[in-house]
This record gives structure tokens, C-alpha cells and sequence, in this order.
């Protein structure tokens, strides 16, 4: 049996692929949407992956240290380590800020580790891990630094020696890695100015500088330099005990806040990105919905372009069903062309955006299904026009 | 285009569905989450691994001296300024006298009275002595004449009663030249006394040194103990060094050090460990060690911020991994081997580490396996992995 709708498309395949190409651009954008909103779901989960920690142990009543700010003192994870359940305990801090390099200034999270310890960095790249208990860093690479550069952060300058992938902020911001004293000191420390004009401010204090006690005032204005808090302690829970019970005894006796590996996806996923992804699963749906629309009316208009041949085919006693069936096919023939051509599109130009784009292959079959179950809906308006041309146009005007 | 033949129409169909379908195949298995996962590797070797520590401190003076009076008063005046170098002795200031200059007067003037006084007492004595003699002499006559029956017996008496009084008179005397005397020795005492008070006041340079402070100036009231001027001796700098607690096994007096300062990062400068602090710094966790030049650069300042590598003794012939190829999984540090196309994770027990990032692996690993270095995604036993030189997007 001849194909009817085979050999139409022969008849006129330059149009029907240059269609399925144009199709395809569309539905390669709405993949896209989805990626995007699935790489910011990705880029939360991995940055508690890489985190390695099974606790995250904060201030007490806050949802730090992404979501909000939080700040612990920095021997509080000595007390952690001789907790039932803690195998490791590290402490780690978080900063956004401006990162330079020479004339250029990068937006990053810098964060102080511990080597070794949870926080790490988890895999490289490029370079080697920190070996210097100061002045050397690990950035990520979206931050654009290459190992070798001279980096500024706050006060000193700090070498790149570790290049990492896909370590980034919640907000999309690269992560650079440095030393946790270093960053300590970049958290807390202020500029010279500041510093010498506190110095100046404690000095005209005269309760604080008083002739008869000749060391006071020094011993005040070190204790003014000094920060010892960091952001967070980072925990692994020791094999056979359940972070949540861990969590939940540290909530009760020691006046912090611990969030478990769920609690912390939760808080990132519903709370830190919410707004944004429903800002893009907004926009993915009026996409697909376009995009339905669209291909309705692409089929509908090729069906109208054929009109006189449907009604020749009727002439000759061409079955509804079969004129129907080549409508059908060729709808999802384009519906085919389209998705393998929006694939493949949102492939090529998905690396290229600034934040991680994510395509899923579930989201590809899903998209697979939809696309398919649209081109049937859109051909039932196109059929609905082949069935109703009455044979007779095959020979008038 | 005209070739000798036409090539049916559907053969190019045919051609564009099989491209765009192997494209997809390609898209769908060499991107995104089922894409085998780029890695580098290199095989285990033997090498020597340099370990070193490294701290940062700061230059000080290990010799310091704060000058100031030992007793409250206000300063006169100070005749050094910062950057002078002294030299032991030098007066450098001087406390304000009040009315000690004034109690020196007085009390030398007292001790020319006590003189006086001797002198007068002196003069007493002879005075004493001579009326004694003649006394004497008049007794001796009177006796001879009372012997003879020429004078009465009372006359004689009488002369012998004036003989005894002068030399009463004569005991008399003398002892008040030894009082006079004592009280000499003591005004004289008090001139002393008075002088070293005053000396105290002059605030002198205790070694040859460099002034490095210079805290109150003329007219200032400073309290015992508040220091005027400070000293240092410049041969005697050395650094502080602070070292993590956490990376400092092998410290040592002895080790040497290459020094860097902030003031001079293009220069470095050797070094020795002198002494490891037997007390850390239990706040900070950090080690103290203290770490003199070799010979102390031209210029350097006390409190001037310095880098300082420490170098451990060199493990030789260690079989070595970078540090990169190491991974946590779980509490367990190891890396993954790579062989036949299949990864697996080896815990691996570690040695020394060298500052340029090679690990000396003690088990777990044979010389001419093949680990993973870097690898584009985290990864897992279950991941397919694709050699490559280099990972994307960085240079090889």
C-alpha cells in the first residue's frame, strides 16, 4: 500500500523539514526552560553534595548558612567531636564578595575550609589540592581564574592552585576555596582605615586608656581585631547512627541549630530558590503552550495549503480514515523531526549559558510524550478541515 | 548541480532521518546525566617528596627594653628620638628633680657644719688636753712644796682636785670629737643617699640599642613602671612564627626556613629555627616557633609581616600520587583506580605531603597502577568514565 502521507511529504520536503527545523528551535527552547530549572535544583543538591557533610550545625533559631546568615564561635566544633554520633566536625565559612584579578573583579562565594575536613572541595580539575595552611585558594571554574593567577580577597593575595567544576552558590555565584584562618580574617577583619580609626576611637576612650594601667589599651584593641566565629560546623555522622537523631541531640543540648542533609535540600529548594523557579516553571508553561498552539496552527495551515488534493483524494473514494491517517502521520512526523531537532539544539547551546543547564532524559521522554500528545490534539483540527472539503472544490473554481 | 545521475528523493530523506537520528543517539549518550564522565589519570610512581611547613609570623626584637622611672614623677626631658641609635650609658632622659636638688644642699651643707664641728671639738680636745697638762704640772709643784711643809695641805689638795677635773675635761672632749665625727660620717651618708636618688632620675640606655618608641615627651606625668622610651637591639630580631597545629608535625629546632616578608616579596631570605615555643596557642591552635636570619636583611622592622617555609627532611624514593587524586567517601580517604576501563575506590593510607601537591601513599597502592586525577563530575562505583588528556574548558 502506497503511503499517502510519505509521499506527500516527498512531494514537498524542503518545506516540511525546514517547518520541522523551525519546530524544532521551538521546542529546543522550551527544553531549555525546563534545564534551567532543573540545573538550579542541581547546582542546591550539589552543593551539599560536595559539601560531604551529613549535619549542618548553625545559629540557633536561624536557616544559615545559605539561606541565612548565621554565626557560631569557632571552638564549638571541639565540643561537637566528643558528641555521640560526630566522626568529623569542621568549621566553614561563607562570604559573597568580589574577588579580584588584576583590573577584573569576579562576584564569588569565597569559602574558608578546613583541609581535610567536611567543605572541601570534593573533586578537581585542574591543580592540586591546598597545601599551604595560608594564601592559597581553589576556585571554581565558571570564576574564570586558571591556575597560577594571583587573586585578591579583602587584604592579601592569595595563589590559584585548584581549579574545581560546578562549585557554585546558591545564587549561581563561583566558589572560591581558601584557607579557614584566611577567611576568618577576610569575614571579619576590616580595612586599615577602619581599623586604624577604631584604634584611635578606643584610645580617646578614657576609661579604656587610663595612665595608671599601662597595657590596657593594647590588650583592647587586639581583642578588637580578633574574629572567632565562622558560619557553620560541618558533620559527618559516624557509621550506624542516624543523622537525624544526631540532629535532633544537638538541638536539645547544645543551643545551636542542626540541619540534616534533607532539611538543608528543603531549605535551599523550597525556601532559597523558590521564587526563581517558579518564576521559570511560570514562563515553561506559557512556552509549551505557545508551542502547541503553533504547531496546531502549522498543521492546520499545511492541511488548508492541500486543500484541492483532499478533495481530489475524496473524489476518487479515498476513505475518511485514510486521509485522516495522513494528516495524523504527518503531524507526528513533524512532532518528530521537532523533537529530535530541539534535542539536539538545546544540547549544543545548553553548555554556552552562564549558570548550569540540566536536560534530563526523563524530562526528554516527558517532553517526548507531550509533544506527540499536542501534535495529535493539533491534527484533530486539521482533520476535522480535510473531512469536511467537499469533493466537489476538487473541480471548481 | 547536475550529475550524471538523479538521486531519488527519498534517499536524501532517508539520509537527513539517519543523521538527525544518530545525532540524537549522540546527544542523548554523550551529554548530560548518562554521558560517560571525563577523567584524567596517572599512574603511580616512585618519587621524593619534600614535605615542608609553612607559617606566617611576625618580626620582632628578641631583645626589648622599656625605659622609665621607678618612682611616679614628671619628665624633664628626653633627649633621644625614635631611630637613634644609643649606646650603653647614654643618657637618654630625665625625670624632673622636684626639690631633690635643693636635699643635696641642704644635706652637703649640713655635712660642712658636721665638719665645723669636728674641727671645733678637735680644738676642745687641745684646749683639754693643755689645761690637763698644766694642771698636772701645778700638782706635781704642789706636791713637792706640800712635801717641803711651804704650802698647806688643802693647797695640795686643791691641786690635785684641778688635775683630775682637767683630765675629766680631756675625756670629755675627745669623746665629743668621736660624736662629732659620727655625726659627720652620717650628713656625709645623706649627701650620698640624696645623690643616687637624684642619679635615679637620669633614665640611661641599659645596652647599645635603637630607640624605637618614644611614648611621653618633657612636661608628661608618667607613673612607676610607664615606659618613656623603648630600646631594641637590632641584632637580635628574629620572626614568631604560627604555625597550624593541625600541619605542624616534624617542627623542630634546627630546621631551616626560607623566610619571605611582606615588605619584600620578590626577596627570600634563609633562616634557622632557634626554638619551638613549649607553649601553643590553644585558641588558635597554632604552633609558635621562633625563626632567626641567617643574616638579618637590610631594613627590616619589627612587626612587619613574613611567610616562612620550613623544610622537613626530604622522604626519598616514596611511592607518590598527587594530592588531587585524593577522595573522601563516606570517612574514608582513598583514591580510584582505574584499570581495564573500570574504576574502583582504594582507601589508601597516606605519609608526607610536599608543598607541590605529591602525596606519599604508605598502603593501598603499587607502583604503575593507574588513579584518577581530575574528573568532570563527582564521582561513584556506578560511573562510566572516558579517558581524556585534560577536562574541558581548562588547559591540558
Amino acid at each position: 500500500m502506497i503511503s499517502l502521507a510519505g509521499r506527500d511529504i516527498l512531494h514537498s520536503w524542503s518545506k516540511f523539514a525546514l517547518t520541522g527545523l523551525g519546530l524544532g528551535l521551538l521546542i529546543g527552547v522550551t527544553f531549555t526552560m525546563a534545564g534551567v530549572y532543573r540545573g538550579m535544583v542541581d547546582d542546591a543538591k550539589v552543593l551539599l553534595n560536595n559539601s560531604g557533610a551529613d549535619l549542618w550545625v548553625v545559629q540557633k533559631d536561624t536557616l544559615g548558612p545559605y539561606a541565612e546568615p548565621s554565626s557560631v564561635h569557632d571552638d564549638i566544633y571541639r565540643g561537637l567531636l566528643g558528641f555521640p554520633g560526630i566522626a568529623q566536625a569542621a568549621n566553614v565559612t561563607y562570604l559573597t564578595m568580589q574577588v579580584r584579578r588584576g583590573e577584573r573583579d569576579v562576584r564569588a562565594m569565597v569559602v574558608g575550609f578546613v583541609p581535610g575536613g567536611p567543605g572541601e572541595p570534593r573533586y578537581l580539575i585542574a591543580g592540586r589540592r591546598v597545601t599551604r595552611s595560608h594564601y592559597e585558594a581553589v576556585a571554581d571554574l565558571s570564576a574564570g581564574f586558571a591556575v597560577g593567577d594571583r587573586i585578591r580577597i579583602r587584604r592579601h593575595e592569595y595563589t590559584v592552585v585548584g581549579v574545581t567544576r560546578r562549585m557554585v552558590s546558591s545564587g549561581g555565584d563561583p566558589m572560591v576555596f581558601i584557607p579557614l584562618k584566611d577567611a576568618q580574617e577576610a569575614q571579619f577583619l576590616k580595612d586599615n582605615d577602619a581599623i586604624v580609626n577604631e584604634r584611635a576611637r578606643t584610645a580617646n576612650n578614657p576609661a579604656l586608656n587610663r595612665p595608671g594601667v599601662p597595657g590596657l589599651l593594647g590588650a583592647i584593641e587586639a581583642s578588637q581585631t580578633s574574629g572567632r566565629t565562622v558560619n557553620a560546623v560541618l558533620v559527618r555522622v559516624a557509621s550506624g547512627h542516624s543523622p537525624d537523631r544526631v540532629a535532633a541531640e544537638l538541638r536539645r543540648w547544645k543551643h545551636v541549630q542542626a540541619f540534616t542533609r534533607a532539611q538543608m535540600e528543603d531549605i535551599l529548594v523550597a525556601k532559597l530558590i523558590a521564587t526563581a523557579s517558579r518564576q521559570i516553571g511560570m514562563f515553561l508553561v506559557i512556552l509549551t503552550i505557545v508551542s502547541a498552539a503553533i504547531v496546531a496552527f502549522i498543521i492546520y495551515t499545511m492541511t488548508l495549503g492541500k486543500i484541492r488534493e483532499i478533495a481530489v483524494l475524496k473524489l476518487i473514494g479515498t476513505h475518511n480514515s485514510t486521509i485522516a491517517s495522513m494528516i495524523l502521520q504527518q503531524a507526528l512526523g513533524l512532532g518528530v523531526i521537532g523533537f529530535v531537532v530541539g534535542k539536539i539544539a538545546a544540547t549544543i547551546w545548553g553548555p554556552a549559558f552562564p549558570r548550569y543547564v540540566l536536560l534530563e532524559p526523563w524530562d526528554a521522554v516527558i517532553g517526548f510524550v507531550l509533544v506527540m500528545l499536542v501534535c495529535v490534539l493539533a491534527s484533530t483540527l486539521a482533520i476535522r478541515a480535510a473531512l469536511r472539503v467537499d469533493p466537489a472544490a476538487a473541480i471548481g473554481g | 548541480m547536475t550529475w550524471g545521475f538523479r538521486v531519488p528523493r527519498q534517499v536524501w530523506v532517508a539520509v537527513v532521518g539517519v543523521g538527525l537520528l544518530s545525532a540524537l543517539a549522540w546527544v542523548a549518550t554523550q551529554s548530560g546525566p548518562l554521558a560517560p564522565i571525563p577523567v584524567t589519570v596517572t599512574p603511580v610512581v616512585r618519587a621524593d617528596v619534600a614535605p615542608a611547613l609553612f607559617g606566617i609570623g611576625t618580626v620582632e626584637a628578641r631583645r626589648a627594653y622599656v625605659i622609665g622611672p621607678t618612682a611616679a614623677g614628671r619628665v624633664r626631658r628626653v633627649l633621644v628620638d625614635v631611630g637613634d641609635s644609643v649606646t650603653a650609658g647614654q643618657l637618654l632622659a630625665e625625670m624632673e628633680p622636684v626639690d631633690l636638688d635643693a636635699r643635696v644642699t641642704a644635706t652637703a651643707a649640713a655635712a660642712e657644719r658636721g665638719r665645723s664641728a669636728v674641727a671645733a671639738a678637735d680644738a676642745q680636745v687641745r684646749d683639754a688636753g693643755s689645761r690637763h697638762a698644766w694642771a698636772a704640772t701645778e700638782a706635781r709643784r704642789t706636791d713637792a712644796l706640800g712635801a717641803a711643809g711651804v704650802v698647806s695641805q688643802s693647797a695640795v689638795d686643791a691641786a690635785r682636785q684641778a688635775e683630775q677635773s682637767a683630765a675629766a675635761q680631756l675625756i670629755a672632749a675627745e669623746a665629743a670629737v668621736a660624736a662629732a665625727r659620727r655625726d659627720l660620717a652620717r650628713l656625709e651618708a645623706d649627701i650620698g643617699g640624696a645623690q643616687q636618688q637624684r642619679s635615679n632620675l637620669r633614665l640611661v640606655a641599659p645596652v647599645d640599642g635603637l630607640v624605637t618608641a618614644r611614648d611621653v615627651e618633657p612636661g608628661s606625668t608618667v607613673v612607676a613602671g610607664q615606659a618613656v622610651l623603648r630600646l631594641e637591639d637590632p641584632r637580635s630580631v628574629w620572626i614568631s612564627v604560627r604555625l597550624d597545629q593541625a600541619r605542624s608535625a616534624g617542627l623542630g629546632a634546627g630546621l631551616t626556613a626560607r623566610i619571605t616578608r611582606r615588605a619584600d616579596p620578590l626577596t627570600e631570605v634563609a633562616g634557622t629555627v632557634v626554638r619551638v615555643e613549649p607553649i601553643s596557642d590553644a585558641i588558635t591552635e597554632e604552633r609558635i616557633a621562633k625563626v632567626a636570619f641567617d643574616r638579618p636583611p637590610d631594613g627590616v622592622s619589627s612587626g612587619e609581616m613574613a611567610e616562612v617555609t620550613l623544610a622537613l627532611p626530604v622522604v626519598g624514593d616514596a611511592v607518590v600520587v598527587p594530592n588531587a587524586s585524593l577522595r573522601h567517601r563516606g570517612l574514608q580517604q582513598g583514591v580510584w583506580r582505574y584499570a581495564d576501563g573500570q574504576l574502583g575506590f582504594v582507601p589508601v593510607t597516606t605519609g608526607a605531603e610536599g608543598l607541590d601537591g605529591t602525596v606519599q601513599i604508605l598502603e593501598g597502592l603499587q607502583v604503575g597502577d593507574l588513579v584518577v586525577v581530575y574528573s568532570e563530575r563527582d564521582l561513584d562505583d556506578r560511573s562510566r568514565v572516558t579517558v581524556v588528556p585534560a577536562i574541558r574548558g581548562v588547559a591540558p
